[in-house]
Parts: structure tokens; C-alpha cells; sequence
């Protein structure tokens, strides 16, 4: 079992998490999300008066 | 006549008090046959919290027939002023009872009270650690939670009643726990101290959490899902998982306090440690970092650093932070790969840690002056640099080498304060201190002054604190591995007892300092609520006034 587990956490484990931060990185990174993220940015500073319907 | 209310839930309160009828029945059944006494006055607790809770519902629902009490062109600010009231109560009371087990620690022959067995240490530390952490951090993370999610989605909270459930089903909680250990009543897991059947009622009112959380994303305007909601979402997730793998448990009887574990040995305490540091991770830390992602924009008036940056900070933070429990069993029965691993993954933690805290701190570009002007700011600023220090801490004390010396020694309860009292307490005072103006509709806080003195008193108080714990903390490490000429160990355990005497006096003064700030904000925020001071709407006096004065007579 340990040589199963240890094995997998060196490879495919290992793998797993920088092709996770890998997609992480693209997706924060990617050109088209910049306007998004710039007015997310501000989305505390613009959530006064009432709820629109 | 109520043609313009649009009624969009009446069916929440009477689920939510049919859930309370089961719940009520089931504990008149316990009260009746409970197998042990503590367990008997646990039942009635439950019995007058929840029966004032149905009682309180059916009030409110015979007063509220011709309003629509789930308006859904308003924010649900009541059960937010709920939460904060809450954790300003439970702030005090925790901090109070820190206080006065730093002086049974200081002074164990006076503070020691044979006849009432329940101030015994052992009974006061789970109570105080649990009430700083879930009674007052808990609830300044519900109330934040409630308060952000429905500004950032543009929405009111989802399920009517169901956030009331969730605040009042999470005091009973704290009551049951908190009363609990005084009675006696322990599983023994660090952090996780409750029995079984408060463990399933919080895992009841945590899953409700959830469901309203996710509800109101679900229904929310805004098309982008804020970074701060990321994090309260992974804090409630990941609190709701840990919660229920670490209490995994049978109750020797149905009607009794008393469980069994389902784990041992070492499984036991990797899995109570893997609990207990993502309760540090994602309860002390996620959801804190929500409140920073809100709280400092929005005070300091300036857009988040980079959006970018809180992306990367948030996946990474929560994908490494939750391999970095094995750290608290280096040099024990636990594999040395699995302790490696542990220690790895906590000195990466270092970078998302750092990349958050840079984050909040550049947020302040452009409008470093106001840390002068704004105390309130510069509270959760100085909540940053805490942040920051103890996250370059921790991951050095999880390096095996380092840990030998620091481990059961009083650096680890320097280090905890220093995040807890620095970071977490810093940045909800920072967040109480915002919100109670907002909510209540204040120009401003009750006294900018007394801000400042909170602020300094209790600054002084972590310094004080911190300070005399990692002297005591190395003093006893390096004492407890010195050897003589002879092979033999140097100093006996009482010395290192001894030593530590001096230091355990600043700490106590620190710890009160810090107490005395709270009483303080305490204070503000009543009379900031209550419109006093430079609370006092000038506007609305004014207007007043007018009309008092339209009542006399024309000359």
C-alpha cells in the first residue's frame, strides 16, 4: 500500500497539482479575462444604494 | 392592498420550525432518560435555547402578516446586526476567560478553586480557545459572510428564515459546547472538544450555512463570482468536511454524552491534526482573507492590488494548505515521509501566504496617508504585518529540525497568538469597526479616539505577549535538551516550570491589555450603534431640532 500511495504522490500526484496551477495560471493570466478581473477589482467600491430588479 | 409585495417565502419559517419541533421532541426524549447528569443538563440547555428560538419565531410571524418579512429589493441587515452584537459578546468572553487562565498558569496556588471544580484549567483552556476561535471568530465570520456575499452579488440571502437558523443554531451550539466543558463533557480532540450530538447539530446548522451561501451566489446579479466569496465558499466546504471525517464517533448510548472514536493510534491523531491545522487553514485563515478582500478595498477606498495576484492566492492557498497538517507530529509514530511531506508543503505555503498578504497591503497604493488618519485601517493593516510574520513562522517551525527545539514549548503559544491576537483579532476588530457604522447608518464611529487607544493598548499587549512567550518558549526547549558532563539531563522539569515564571506575568499583563482594548471597542460599537457621540447623525439632529424649534412660539 505505502509503495502504491508513495509512488503516486511522486508521479501522478505531482503531475496533477502543476497542471492544476498551470490552468490556474492561464485562467489568471489570460488576456480576454483582464477587463473582468479590472472591474472586479472595484466590485467593493460599487455596491451601494438598493438592490437592482 | 399588498398588490406591490411581491411574497417570495412564507414556507422558510415554518420549515425551520418544524425542524425545531423534531429536534425539541427528540431532546424532552433525552432530557427523560438522559444516561448521565451532564448529559440531562445539556438537554434542558437545548430545551430553553431552541424552545426561545420557536417561541421567538411564532412571535415574529403573528407580527409580520401584513409585510412582506423576505423583501427581496433589500438587504437582510437584521441577522448581519445579529452576528455582530454576537461576536462582540463572545470576544469579550473568551478573552476573559484567556486572561484568567494566563493567571492560574502564573499564579496556580491563588487561582485555584478546589470547591468549584469546573474553574479547574482543564475545563477554562478548551473553553477559552473555543471561544475566541468559533464563539467569537465564527461569528464575525457569519456575520461578514452574510454581509459580503449579498453586497457582492447584488442579492438578498437566500431561504428567508434559514440565516436565522443558521446564527441562532450556531449560538445554541456555543452554548452547548461552552457548558459542556465546564460540566465536564470532552472527546479529548484538540479544537474539535464537543460530543457527538452537538457535532451532528453543527453539522446540521453548518450544511444550512452552506445551502444559504450557495443559494444567494446562486441567485446573485453581478456575473463574475467576487474573490471573497471564493474564500468564505472554501472555508464553510472544507470546514463542513473536516468536521465530520474528525468526529467520526459512536455514543456508547443514545441518551448519554459519552462517545467512542472510530479512529486510533496514529490514524487518530493524523486525521485530528489534519483537522486541527486546516481549522487554523481554512477557518483562521480562508475565511479571514475574505474579510481582508472586502474590508480593506472598501475602507481604504482603492481597487484590489491585483485580481490577478488574489486568483493565484486563493487555488493555491487552498490546494497546499491542506497536505500541511502532519507538521504537528514530527517525531512520532507517524511516517517520516508523511511528516516530510507535511513539513513541504508548509514552507510552500509560505509563497501564497505572502503573495495574499502583499496583495492587501499594495491595495493601500495611492492612499498610504490614511494609515495616519484612519485607525480602523491601519488596525487591519498592522492585521497584515501579523499575518505575514506568522505565516513566515509557521513554515520554519514545521522544519523537523527547528520543530525539536520549539515543539510543546511555549513558542507554539506565542506563534498562535501572534496570528490569532494580531491577524485574526486585528482584522475582525477592523471589520466590527466598519460594519456596525454601516449597518446602523452612522456617519461615524462613536469615538475616533478610543480607536486609537484600543489600537496602542492593545498592540502593545500582542508585543507583550508574544515577546515574554518566545523567550519562555526557547528558554524551556533549549532547557529541556541540555545535558550535563555526565550524560544526564541538566535541569529537572519543575526548573523549567520555574523559569518560566517572569515571563508568564508579562504575559498575563499583555493578555489583559489586549482584554482592556476589547472592552473598549466593546464600548464604541454600543454607542456607535446606539447613535452617541461623533456617532450622532448631524443631519437627522438637525431636522429634529427644527421641528422642536417650529413648537415655540413666533416672537
Amino acid at each position: 500500500m505505502y509503495e502504491i500511495l508513495a509512488s503516486f504522490a511522486q508521479t501522478g500526484g505531482m503531475i496533477y497539482f502543476i497542471l492544476l496551477f498551470a490552468g490556474v495560471l492561464t485562467y489568471a493570466l489570460w488576456p480576454k479575462n483582464q477587463e473582468t478581473f479590472d472591474q472586479a477589482a472595484r466590485s467593493p467600491l460599487n455596491d451601494e444604494g438598493p438592490i437592482n430588479d | 392592498m399588498n398588490q406591490t409585495i411581491k411574497r417570495t417565502d412564507s414556507t422558510s419559517p415554518l420549515s425551520v420550525g418544524a425542524l425545531l419541533t423534531v429536534f425539541l421532541l427528540l431532546t424532552i426524549f433525552i432530557a427523560a432518560n438522559a444516561a448521565d447528569k451532564a448529559m440531562e443538563i445539556q438537554a434542558y440547555t437545548f430545551l430553553a435555547l431552541a424552545g426561545a428560538f420557536l417561541i421567538g419565531i411564532c412571535l415574529w410571524g403573528a407580527d409580520q402578516n401584513s409585510k412582506d418579512a423576505f423583501d427581496e429589493t433589500e438587504y437582510d441587515d437584521k441577522v448581519v446586526k445579529v452576528g455582530v452584537a454576537m461576536s462582540t459578546f463572545w470576544g469579550l468572553a473568551g478573552l476573559l476567560v484567556g486572561v484568567i487562565i494566563a493567571l492560574q498558569l502564573t499564579w496556580p496556588n491563588i487561582f485555584y478553586f478546589a470547591d468549584f471544580g469546573f474553574t479547574n484549567f482543564g475545563r477554562l483552556r478548551p473553553l477559552h480557545t473555543s471561544a475566541v476561535i468559533f464563539a467569537f471568530g465564527g461569528n464575525v465570520l457569519l456575520a461578514s459572510s452574510f454581509y459580503v456575499v449579498q453586497r457582492t452579488c447584488r442579492t438578498r440571502l437566500a431561504g428567508g428564515m434559514w440565516p436565522w437558523f443558521v446564527v441562532w443554531g450556531y449560538q445554541i451550539f456555543i452554548a452547548l459546547a461552552g457548558t459542556g466543558y465546564l460540566l465536564g463533557i470532552t472527546q479529548s480532540k484538540e479544537y474539535a472538544e464537543p460530543e457527538w450530538y452537538v457535532d451532528l447539530w453543527l453539522t446540521i446548522v453548518w450544511v444550512v450555512y452552506l445551502l444559504v451561501f450557495l443559494g444567494t451566489i446562486w441567485k446573485r446579479k453581478e456575473k463574475h463570482i467576487y474573490v471573497a466569496n471564493w474564500f468564505f465558499l472554501a472555508f464553510i466546504v472544507t470546514i463542513a468536511m473536516l468536521h465530520i471525517v474528525n468526529n467520526l464517533s459512536i455514543p456508547v448510548t443514545l441518551t448519554g454524552s459519552k462517545s467512542v472514536q472510530l479512529f486510533a493510534g496514529v490514524q487518530d491523531a493524523m486525521t485530528q491534526w489534519w483537522y486541527g491545522h486546516n481549522a487554523v487553514g481554512f477557518f483562521l485563515t480562508a475565511g479571514f482573507l475574505a474579510i481582508m478582500y472586502y474590508f480593506i478595498p472598501k475602507r481604504a477606498d482603492r481597487p484590489v492590488y491585483s485580481y490577478r495576484l488574489s486568483i493565484v492566492h486563493f487555488w493555491s492557498l487552498i490546494f497546499i494548505y491542506i497536505w500541511a497538517g502532519p507538521h504537528h507530529l514530527h517525531y512520532t509514530a507517524l511516517p517520516q515521509w508523511a511528516q516530510t511531506l507535511g513539513m513541504t508543503f508548509s514552507i510552500m505555503l509560505w509563497m501564497p501566504s505572502w503573495g495574499g498578504m502583499i496583495n492587501g497591503l499594495m491595495t493601500l497604493s495611492g492612499a498610504w496617508d490614511k494609515l495616519r488618519t484612519d485607525p480602523v485601517l491601519r488596525m487591519m493593516i498592522v492585521s497584515l504585518a501579523f499575518y505575514g510574520m506568522s505565516t513566515f513562522e509557521g513554515p520554519m517551525m514545521s522544519v523537523r529540525a527547528v520543530n525539536a527545539l520549539s515543539h510543546y514549548t511555549e513558542w507554539g503559544i506565542g506563534h498562535v497568538h501572534s496570528g490569532s491576537l494580531g491577524w485574526v483579532g486585528y482584522i475582525s476588530f477592523g471589520a466590527l469597526y466598519c460594519l456596525v457604522p454601516w449597518l446602523y447608518k452612522r456617519p461615524a464611529l462613536f469615538s475616533r479616539s478610543l480607536v486609537e487607544w484600543h489600537f496602542w493598548i492593545s498592540t502593545i499587549g500582542i508585543v507583550f505577549y508574544i515577546c515574554s512567550m518566545y523567550f519562555a518558549g526557547i528558554t524551556e526547549g533549549l532547557m529541556w535538551r541540555a545535558y550535563n558532563e555526565f550524560g544526564f539531563l541538566e535541569y529537572s522539569f519543575v526548573e523549567t516550570v520555574e523559569a518560566k515564571h517572569i515571563a508568564y506575568m508579562i504575559r498575563a499583563l499583555g493578555g489583559l491589555m489586549y482584554f482592556a482594548g476589547a472592552v473598549m471597542m466593546a464600548i464604541n460599537l454600543t454607542m456607535t450603534a446606539l447613535g452617541k457621540g461623533e456617532a450622532r447623525d448631524s443631519e437627522a439632529a438637525e431636522k429634529s431640532k427644527q421641528a422642536a424649534g417650529s413648537l415655540q412660539p413666533a416672537e
